[in-house]
């Protein structure tokens, strides 16, 4: 009986192995988990019917936890395409020679960080992040998620600009929210005082009625930067067949599917380069978050 | 009273939580908990099961990944327990089983990604180092009476089938299948860093506010859970287990470079890499220290503490809920499900709901581990206490909780508590994913960063430290001479 046991056991973990190692050659892609997660998938399933269509291949979007699990994939081949963040983008790039970023939105290429302050803290909105300087202190803050680049680079490079100290030390609680949206509704039910989060998830929520803005309030804006773009990896030819890349890259600069382009929220593509995000780059050297 | 060494090292515990106490963020930081909580419970009794078009496929992805995970474990573990008194091998099983099926995931995911096989050997690595553990315990305590018997020249593998394994089968596979509903908690909490179990859609209803498709999950998982006896039936085990890998999901293939890079390049530290070499290593090592690893340590040493004072206190209060001694059938039935509720939830999840509700501070880690392992430990003396027979004129109410009962499952009552002590500090550790700057907070973070040599010298920090609280629990068991059974 022991035996028996055992020897079913063994068989159905070789199984488990013999099953995994099927694969087709599908184009998958993904995209930073950035906002709700029903969003996303509504979405990039709306993109990935948009791209099966317009390159003649099965195109499958997977939806990842984190921003890191999003380059990992991108790193390990097992997407060929990707919808990063500036940082997320860069950290892509970085690890994978050959890679490129081929298009962004409109809006990306001056993109902005909102700070956004729970009312009763009595904040109002500056101009200058410095002048904010007595009314922030020993205020609790949430960042997005630890890789974003409008959620977390951008504003922890303006505190530690502004206020010469590390956002612990200046904080009385620093979180991390893990995506924009929860940015919002953690300021907006005053879970945390202070929040920073992408404009344009603010921009949109406040569009279609989604923010209590009694509650909640924007206080300041950062000076623009370059964020998120389309990275495709450089050996797509090779396995998808000569020119796929260059394919990829018009088919998402033509997108012009209002609904979808809404979704982003964007309103078309434009082309992009690896140079675009070299501010991106410096910028998180800088914070010790790029080697 | 004080003479009792049971006691004074009860209360030694008891001052340095107290102390630790002092140190820990305890607040609620949301400005609304109550209504939240509230709004959460409304989900879980307007539970809607129709929500996610997954829903079905994860749950049965959860028990695949559990089944296929416990039972590769159990093979190896089997296997690693005949070779158990091999110095290099206990080392190894109390290596690999430190370190937390999530922290494995993470590392898998690095190099297999969304392979079926990051979220198998996630759950089958550890548990290989459990299952070693334990069945080598059951293995020497068969009685060795069998063996004598036997004609001379028997061989090794037919004395040891004969006289050895059916002495210990019965507890062996009373624990494997204990063992087994571990496993449906940790392939559930697996959905949390993305793989396609519960824990996936679990996080994204909750993330969401959507409490009624959150409070459904929940319910199938308990129900699940609860009704294991039913159909994990001895008979239809091997339909499972050959049944099991076709259900893991495709996932996305393996690119084998991915595995050769991973231990060649990502995780040798910096330094190394780069120009600098080992003069490099020094600073590097340091700045990690101080700036990571001792925060991270630090915290968690806390809320371990504290978490495990709370968890004796939640025990002691809970067990008579199920006791035979204290209320009718009506009240043991509710205390039942109470305590299956506490402890069938995976402490992981408790903590992100009451994160999610109560804003973040250590507060919600504590009550998820006092609950969760407070819900284990009080079942467990809570059956106890009811198998002992008291006095025809015994006391009642709370004389009969104070002197009769209490004194009596004390010192099992501390047993479960040291046995318990390091799978908190494991826990502990992995709670800093969810943002609490334990040790897992600085994994999480270097994961973020893509800097997995940092994450593997502070996942190795964390394994040390669980070794260490793993041995100094055992040390204090011994001394105090008690005894207890394995629990997960």
């Amino acid at each position: 009986m022991a035996l028996n046991l055992i020897r079913k056991l063994m068989v159905s973990s070789l199984f488990c192995f013999g099953a995994a190692s099927a694969s087709a050659e599908t184009f998958v892609f993904t995209a930073i988990p950035d906002e709700d997660e029903t969003k996303l998938v509504e979405r990039f399933r709306g993109v990935a019917d948009y791209l099966s269509s317009e390159l003649d291949v099965d195109v499958r979007y997977i939806p990842v936890k984190s921003y890191a699990a999003a380059v990992s994939a991108f790193r390990n081949n097992q997407v060929q395409l990707a919808w990063f963040g500036g940082l997320s983008g860069v950290q892509a790039r970085r690890l994978v020679p050959g890679s490129e970023a081929i298009a962004q939105g409109v809006e990306d290429q001056a993109f902005e960080t909102y700070f956004i302050a729970n009312t009763s803290t009595g904040i109002q909105p500056a101009d200058e992040l410095s002048a904010l300087e007595d009314e922030l202190e020993g205020k609790t803050f949430t960042f997005g998620s630890k890789g974003s680049t409008s959620g977390r680079l951008m504003p922890e490079f303006y505190i530690r600009e502004t206020f010469g100290q590390q956002p612990e030390e200046f904080f009385s609680r620093v979180g991390f929210s893990g995506n924009h949206t929860r940015t919002l509704r953690l300021v907006e039910a005053g879970t945390y005082e202070v929040g920073a989060l992408n404009f344009q998830v603010w921009e949109k929520e406040l569009e279609n009625g989604n923010i209590d803005t009694d509650a909640v309030q924007v206080i300041w804006k950062t000076p623009t930067y370059p964020d998120y773009q389309w990275t495709i990896r450089g050996d797509v030819n090779e396995r998808f067949g000569e020119g796929f890349k260059q394919r990829v890259t018009e088919a998402l600069l033509n997108l012009d599917d209002p609904e979808l382009l809404e979704s982003f929220p964007r309103s078309g593509f434009i082309p992009a380069s690896n140079d675009d995000y070299e501010p991106i780059s410096k910028t998180a050297e800088e914070i010790g978050i790029l080697d | 009273m004080l003479q009792s060494p049971t006691v004074r090292t009860s209360l030694i515990f008891l001052a340095i939580a107290l102390v630790a106490l002092l140190f820990t963020d305890i607040a609620i930081t949301a400005s609304n908990p109550w209504r939240d909580l509230g709004n959460f419970f409304l989900g879980v009794v307007t539970p809607n099961f129709f929500s996610s078009e997954g829903l079905m496929t994860a749950l049965l992805r959860t028990v695949a990944f559990a089944f296929v995970g416990v039972a590769l474990g159990s093979v190896c573990g089997f296997l690693l327990a005949l070779v158990y008194r091999w110095l290099p091998v206990r080392i190894m099983c109390a290596f690999v089983r430190a370190i937390h099926e999530l922290f494995w995931a993470l590392i898998f995911l690095q190099f297999f990604g969304f392979h079926p096989l990051t979220g198998v050997l996630a759950i089958a690595i550890p548990y290989s180092g459990i299952f070693a553990k334990v069945y080598s315990e059951i293995l020497d305590e068969a009685d060795p009476e069998p063996g004598r018997l036997l004609p001379p020249r028997t061989g090794v593998i037919a004395a040891f089938l004969y006289t050895r394994i059916p002495d210990c089968w019965v507890q062996m596979r009373t624990y494997t299948a204990y063992r087994l509903e571990c496993g449906l908690r940790s392939s559930a909490i697996l959905g949390f860093v993305g793989l396609p179990t519960l824990g996936f859609y679990l996080e994204s209803a909750f993330s969401q506010g959507h409490y009624s498709d959150a409070g459904a999950m929940l319910i199938l998982f308990y129900v699940l859970i609860a009704t294991m006896p039913l159909w994990v039936r001895p008979k239809l085990l091997p339909v499972y287990l050959v049944g099991a890998p076709f259900f893991l999901g495709e996932g996305l293939p393996i690119v084998w470079g991915n595995v050769a890079r991973f231990f060649t390049q990502d995780i040798v530290p910096s330094p190394l890499r780069g120009e600098e070499g080992w003069s490099g290593m020094g600073p590097w090592l340091g700045d990690m220290l101080i700036n990571q690893a001792m925060p991270g340590i630090w915290n968690t040493v806390l809320l371990t503490q504290v978490a495990l004072v709370a968890t004796g206190i939640i025990a002691l209060l809970a067990f008579p809920l199920i006791s035979t001694h204290f209320g009718g059938p009506v009240r043991r039935t509710s205390g039942h499900v109470f305590l299956v509720i506490m402890r069938s939830t995976p402490e992981y999840i408790l903590a992100y709901i009451l994160l999610q509700l109560w804003g973040p501070s250590m507060l919600p880690a504590v009550v998820a581990l006092a609950l969760h392992n407070g819900g284990i430990i009080g079942h467990l003396i809570g059956r106890q206490s009811s198998t002992i027979r008291l006095r025809t004129d015994a006391p009642t109410g709370l004389d009969r909780y104070t002197y009769e009962l209490v004194p009596r499952v004390y010192r099992s009552f501390l047993a479960f508590l040291f046995y318990r002590w390091e799978i908190i500090m494991r826990e502990t550790a992995i709670l800093g994913i969810l943002g609490i700057y334990t040790l897992g907070f600085y994994v999480d973070s270097a994961i973020q960063n893509i800097q997995f040599d940092r994450a593997m010298v502070l996942i190795l920090i964390t394994a040390s430290l669980n070794i260490g609280v793993d041995i100094l629990g055992r040390y204090i068991r011994r001394k105090l001479a008690l005894q207890t059974m394995p629990t997960c």
